[in-house]
């Protein structure tokens, strides 16, 4: 696929489609690779594509997409679903960009494969579903399935909702048992989960990390870096903040988030952020009928439309259990 | 002198400590990632190489109050919120971090006036480092001058073997913590040493197995400020830079604060919290602002700990080679990235 | 406990000056009724209002001033427009003195002096001219060439009258942006003016003001025949310890906290242009 898409690339450039060439480049080790613009074909020799390209390349094009020529971004069926959502809010200029459309059958997490197979990481192969893993202490063979983010253990599609064109052939969305972990938070007690939420969050380091790489989060000025607003705060001033900042955070991605899970994956204290929009997003579709942001960018968000059949702000009550 | 204690002691020492004082150990969350805990009955020690976030928080917490007001019409009233830290001791602190504090001193208490917030922990805490028995790929202590097996920098350096213990002091405070421990820790003997010895020799065999073992600052020693700020490489190194803090919030060495209020409803509390150089609001005043992209602010982060540092200090950098911004940034751009690219300008 | 720079000292303020529509100046005391603190020329201080916010301050008032401290203060911002606000009896907090200082008492001495100031620019400049007065002696000739939009924007007009121009052997230029009726003085901006003026080789330059003025009559210097090394300015960036070690006003491996905010031109040569 590597090679593929480097010919691709390759040929994009040299025909003058595309001036630049988003994609992911190769670290110290078989895992680190950081997303990088390839401004030639000989740059490409140092892009990757591999299980642990899992950077959603869509929130760049934002800025991308406004600079001279035209830019060739490669996206994941997921990616392509923030994308959408991006042009759906005009924050993406789309005769800036040349989507290409990628085939993904999962990206796997680094951590998960430390925990198995033991840290010092010297290589990593993939052999069809297993990883060969070689440390500096010894050598094991992992299932991918058993190393997978945890987001794409509930891959909810493989199909690209945009694209100017595909690398193979377009996969079909999927049933996505992503639901099940925000039912049995559902099914504990409001105290259950208040103490599940406050353990969590209270991890919190505040570092911005799961905001700056939402692609949901694209504001010229967040309120909370924005002194003038009046919650603007690096740090929690009471034990309670932190959890405000990703509460508010969930209420204003809510309609938009598209599920891309790049937030819990780059959060370094292992909050599970990506469930507390999931909850947003199951609501959704239980109060407004099933959307999925992104998938068509004609679409209006359920909580920016305004339909006779809307639930009434009783609903709080009902679905609250209590008075 | 080296202590040992046997390894079905262990417990019994880290309850004798903590009869004494605060004891903090790293211990496993519930997602398997080691942190420091107060230690009490129940807690065990963690078998992992190092703990998620560094151990700078004890000394340089995340947040603490500075000083508080109470405002009464054109009165103000100020009120010295310190008191004297408790005393506590730090076990299982590695090589890197305890250089990390010898870092963290230069700034808070060599270079004048000593900051008191810090100073106070400083003088109540004594570390006990462990040396490291596995080191992993993202390691680079030695860059640096940093021995992983055996730490000068705390005041108790510890060596945990297959059955022992071993203790040394390496400070004043650590001799005074040991003699207060009775009979829990006897003297160690040569077979003693000879399995530190091993266990130091295995060590540095994993460690040259590792990808960053070669990493060296030579291109960096004496290196010139403008060659380097002015370097072409920025541009392409900062270019993904989501401009989050991680990196600089899980860095041992990293000490920029921000000075906030807080208005209680009863008075003013000032506090100090974490900052960073990799936020767009770092340097942003009423008159302007001197870093206006992502560039600038990446390129003062590696400046800082690479140039600027060692310029103001001897030469010795910012940096420890913990791994940890290797490990956590989520676009896995980092400072190993950063020397190898720019160490090759001329 | 030892004594902590970050834990600041009450300040009252006891008198309150409209110098321009924007800038006023603040006479402040200890609750005693003494100067908070000495300083040299050029130093700054940290003054706050709590709840409202701290921030940096050159220190206005000479140290030959053994009364009072004085800060002149133009409204830009959160903290400053809150300080225009305040009557006199007003508490504040101030704590210092921070950074360095023109060097009066070395480099300077003897020396024939220029001081080239904009606007707000002349603050920092008004405690190192206040202090040659006092000097007389220690020093040569002094020539001040100071400019605003407009005769209502200069800073301590009043005092620039009654006691500058007629101190011994001080010369004091004056101009204004535009022409406005009530005012026979120069008309242009500082830089040309310099130009004009053409102050000698020999002497020494002290300067403050907005960024674009220093840029021009930087350039109307060296075009003079200045050199680096005769030129000093004072720098501003955010601070918020003052004591170099919060690490957010640095230029290059220098703290304009602590290691400046007085610069000389070939020093900062040597730093990144990152301010």
């Amino acid at each position: 696929m590597q090679e593929v898409m480097i010919k691709k690339a390759a040929e994009l450039l040299e025909n003058g489609t595309v001036n630049r060439v988003m994609g992911w480049k190769a670290g110290e080790f078989i895992y680190d690779v950081t997303p990088a613009v390839f401004e030639t074909a000989e740059e490409l020799k140092d892009f990757v594509y591999g299980d642990f390209c899992a950077p959603n390349l869509s929130k760049y094009m934002v800025a991308e997409s406004k600079k001279d020529g035209k830019i060739l971004v490669f996206l994941k069926p997921c990616d392509t679903y923030s994308f959408n959502e991006l042009l759906c809010e005009h924050r993406i200029n789309r005769d800036g960009v040349y989507v290409v459309g990628i085939p993904c059958d999962g990206k796997t997490d680094i951590e998960k494969i430390k925990a198995l197979a033991g840290p010092g990481i010297i290589d990593i192969k993939r052999e069809g579903d297993n990883l060969k893993v070689q440390t500096a202490y010894g050598s094991s063979e992992l299932s991918r399935d058993d190393v997978k983010l945890d987001r794409c253990l509930v891959c909810k599609s493989h199909k690209h909702v945009a694209y100017d064109e595909l690398i193979g052939e377009d996969g079909e969305i999927r049933e996505s048992k992503r639901f099940d972990e925000v039912e049995r938070l559902e099914h504990m007690t409001p105290e259950e989960r208040f103490s599940f939420w406050r353990g969590e969050l209270s991890k919190c380091i505040r570092c911005n990390a799961c905001r700056n790489v939402c692609p949901a989060c694209t504001c010229e000025k967040c309120v909370f870096d924005n002194p003038a607003s009046g919650v603007e705060n690096k740090a929690a001033s009471t034990s309670f903040e932190e959890n405000m900042f990703h509460i508010i955070r969930a209420f204003h991605v809510a309609g938009r988030c598209t599920d891309c899970g790049e937030c819990s994956r780059v959060c370094p204290q292992h909050i599970p952020l990506h469930l507390l929009n999931r909850k947003f997003i199951k609501d959704i579709n239980e109060l407004y009928g099933e959307y999925q942001a992104g998938a068509d960018p004609e679409s209006r968000s359920p909580v920016v439309d305004f339909t006779k059949n809307d639930a009434e702000p009783g609903i709080i009550y009902e679905r609250g259990g209590n008075e | 002198m080296t202590y040992k204690l046997f390894l079905d002691k262990l417990y019994d020492f880290f309850d004798k400590i903590a009869g004494k004082e605060i004891l903090y150990i790293p211990s496993d969350d519930s997602d398997g990632s080691a942190r420091f805990k107060k230690y009490e009955t129940g807690v065990t020690l963690s078998e992992s190489g190092n703990t998620v976030r560094s151990a700078k928080d004890f000394f340089f917490p995340q947040t603490e109050s500075l000083v508080d007001f109470k405002v009464d019409g054109q009165k103000i009233e100020v009120i010295d919120p310190r008191t004297e830290t408790e005393d506590f001791v730090i076990f299982g602190v590695r090589s890197c971090d305890a250089r990390s504090f010898k870092i963290l001193d230069k700034v808070f208490i060599d270079q004048e006036p000593a900051d008191s917030y810090y100073l106070n922990r400083r003088s109540h805490g004594t570390v006990i480092t462990l040396a490291c028995t596995a080191p992993v790929e993202t390691c680079f202590c030695k860059t640096f001058g940093i021995d992983p097996t055996e730490s000068a920098d705390g005041d108790i350096t510890a060596w945990k073997t297959s059955n022992a213990l071993m203790l040394k002091a390496v400070s004043e405070k650590g001799r005074a913590l040991l003699e207060s421990l009775g009979e829990i820790i006897d003297k160690a003997d040569s077979e003693d040493e000879k399995a530190v010895e091993a266990q130091k020799k295995q060590t540095n065999v994993i460690y040259d197995k590792l990808p960053l073992h070669n990493l060296s600052t030579e291109k960096f020693d004496g290196r010139s400020m403008m060659d380097t700020f002015f370097s072409e490489k920025w541009k392409e190194l900062s270019e993904a830079c989501l401009g989050c803090g991680t990196c600089t919030f899980v860095c041992p060495t990293c000490q920029c604060y921000d000075i906030k209020e807080f208005d209680t409803g009863h008075g003013i509390k000032r506090f100090r919290c974490w900052d960073s150089c990799m936020y767009s609001d770092f340097t942003k005043m009423a008159g302007g602002q001197p870093r206006l992209t992502q560039l600038e602010r990446f390129r003062q982060r590696f400046m800082h700990k690479l140039i600027y540092f060692p310029m103001n200090n001897d030469g010795e950098y910012g940096c420890v080679g913990c791994g940890r911004c290797l490990a956590k940034c989520p676009i896995h751009m980092n400072i190993v990235k950063v020397m190898k690219s720019i160490g090759e300008d001329e | 406990m030892t004594e902590e720079m970050l834990i600041p000292k009450i300040g009252v303020v006891t008198d309150i000056r409209q110098d321009t529509p924007d800038v006023k100046t603040f006479r402040v005391l200890t609750p005693d009724g003494t100067k908070p603190f000495d300083h040299m020329p050029g130093q700054c201080a940290m003054v706050s209002i709590p709840g409202v916010g701290e921030a940096m301050f050159s220190i206005t008032s000479s140290p030959t001033n053994t009364e009072f401290m004085e800060f002149s203060i133009k409204k830009c911002g959160c903290l400053t427009e809150w300080l225009h606000m305040i009557e006199p009896g007003q508490q504040i907090t101030v704590r210092g003195p921070y950074g360095n200082a023109f060097p009066v008492e070395s480099d300077l001495l003897g020396k024939d002096l220029v001081f080239i100031a904009g606007g707000i620019g002349l603050a920092p400049l008004r405690s190192v001219i206040n202090y040659v007065r006092d000097n007389r002696s220690r020093y040569g000739s002094v020539q001040i060439i100071y400019g605003s939009r407009s005769k209502d924007d200069l800073v301590d007009y009043q005092e620039i009258i009654d006691e500058w121009m007629t101190a011994p052997d001080f010369e004091v230029d004056l101009t204004i942006d535009r022409e406005q009726s009530g005012w026979d003085g120069h008309v242009g901006f500082v830089p040309n003016y310099v130009k004009e003026l053409s102050p000698d080789v020999s002497k020494t330059v002290l300067m403050c003001g907005p960024p674009i003025m220093i840029k021009f009559s930087l350039a109307a210097l060296k075009e003079l025949g200045f050199k680096d090394t005769q030129i000093y300015t004072t720098m501003e960036l955010r601070m918020k310890c003052g004591i170099g070690k919060c690490g957010r006003c640095n230029i290059g491996n220098k703290y304009v906290c602590k290691d400046g905010p007085v610069f000389r031109f070939d020093e900062l040569g040597e730093l990144p242009d990152e301010y």
